[in-house]
């Protein structure tokens, strides 16, 4: 048992740190594979209806047509 | 065993020394459990993908009228408005459609790097070196004086790097200087929890998109990235692959990873469920730190902004460079895709903001 404050705290520092690591060992986890197929299959999935991807025509982009046409 | 039964006590045999070996263990079990996982790269899932064409994206608006370093801004939720923060300590509500300026303010301290909009677009918070976060709701009327009516809501020990309202205008997260992370009831100003782990200062947050629930990523100085549980404060899991400051980290749109910007000069994507980085975007010709990223809708481009006044676009699958933007100054400090996935913005310490389309 320690009895001075400096080495209590740290004690105190590294089994938190000792807690903090099993925690993060015992998470679940994917194969990358899995991971990555449906990190992909997600962005086949919105691709289409994402502007910045495919390209809006320029009527329907309100940054695109010169400011002055008046967008009201 | 269990070094952990009470706090401060050690167990019976063990000794500082005993449970530095064991967390040395643990970190090598760690790795090795996530190096099994890792049986193919992002890029070789991406393969049969057609490649992205040429990509056109121009500044179709500057916004001008800081006088000094933009640092931070955000879009309201009505795809049009924005707010923007600086080192002269101006704030700034913008119409981006038009340019025009519809409110400004003048914090009582310079370098303000955070600030963000509120999800109903009626208020706007910001802060920096006052080491607060603070409330200011929008009036109608221009004459009014915003700074009359400000709140303050959280309180650091050291400067405000980040906020985000959460998904209403009732709570508040920060990241703070003084190495912690908190959520604030704005209505009381009340401290609802803290988020404590980081070594170092915490540059950047954000949140989980809300179907993913109540979660958010954090980065800082200590080369760490942290996803934290909202309601207990529990950090969740962690990241260390970069090898300096995370400037700024990003959810992917479905939630399942995010994206990091570093002074390493790379972003990294890392994958929440596989527990591990899962592809670097980088090249040899970049050299100056990514202070911030952001994904289009889809999460197939990341939009990253340097030190060394570009934005490169990458293709996030196949981990290539799709686009170099020229245009702004001096140093990107900070990218931000539009609500609708339209166009983006970036601030820049040529004191502008562009958007581009």
């Amino acid at each position: 048992m320690s009895n001075n404050n400096a080495s209590s705290s740290s004690v105190a520092v590294v089994q938190k740190a000792v807690k903090q690591l099993r925690l993060e060992a015992k998470i679940r986890r994917i194969n990358v594979s899995q991971a990555a197929t449906d990190l992909k299959n997600f962005c086949l999935q919105n691709g289409h209806k994402d502007p910045l991807l495919v390209g809006v025509p320029s009527s329907d982009n309100p940054f695109r047509p010169p400011k002055s046409c008046g967008l009201l | 065993r269990d070094a952990c039964a009470e706090p401060h006590q050690l167990s019976k045999g063990e000794t500082i020394h005993t449970l530095k070996t064991e967390s040395e263990t643990l970190k090598a079990k760690l790795e090795e459990e996530r190096a099994k996982l890792h049986d193919v790269e992002l890029h070789q899932v991406a393969e049969k993908i057609e490649a992205l064409g040429q990509f056109v994206m121009k500044t179709r608006r500057t916004l001008k009228g800081h006088g000094n370093k933009v640092l931070c801004m955000d879009w309201c939720r009505d795809k049009r408005r924005i707010v923007s923060s600086s080192q002269d300590g101006k704030v700034i509500v913008w119409d981006a459609y038009t340019t025009n300026k519809e409110h400004a303010v003048t914090m009582p301290c310079t370098w303000v790097m955070a600030c963000a909009y509120a999800p109903s677009g009626c208020a706007v918070a910001c802060g920096g070196l006052d080491n607060k976060c603070s409330v200011y709701p929008l009036s109608l009327d221009k004459n009014e004086n915003l700074a009359a009516k400000k709140k303050s809501v959280a309180m650091h020990t050291n400067y405000l790097s980040s906020c985000s309202f959460t998904n209403s205008d009732m709570q508040i997260l920060t990241s703070s200087g003084d190495g912690t992370c908190a959520l604030w009831d704005v209505e009381s100003g009340q401290l609802l929890q803290s988020f404590h782990g980081h070594s170092a200062d915490v540059l950047s947050l954000n949140l989980a998109p809300s179907e993913t629930g109540n979660t958010f990523v954090s980065g800082g100085c200590d080369k760490k990235a942290n996803v934290w549980d909202m309601r207990s404060g529990q950090n969740v899991q962690s990241f260390e692959t970069h090898e300096s400051d995370i400037n700024c980290v990003k959810y992917y749109p479905s939630g399942d990873a995010f994206a990091t910007g570093s002074d390493d000069a790379t972003c990294r994507l890392y994958d929440l469920r596989a527990d591990r980085e899962v592809a670097i975007y980088s090249k040899e010709s970049i050299i100056f730190g990514a202070s911030s990223v952001d994904f289009s809708l889809s999460g197939r481009l990341l939009f990253a902004g340097y030190n060394d006044y570009t934005i490169n676009v990458w293709d996030v699958l196949k981990g290539t460079r799709v686009a170099i933007l020229f245009g702004h100054e001096n140093r990107v400090s900070t990218v931000r895709v539009s609500p609708d996935g339209t166009a983006f913005c970036s601030g820049s310490w040529d004191s502008t903001l562009r958007i581009w389309a």
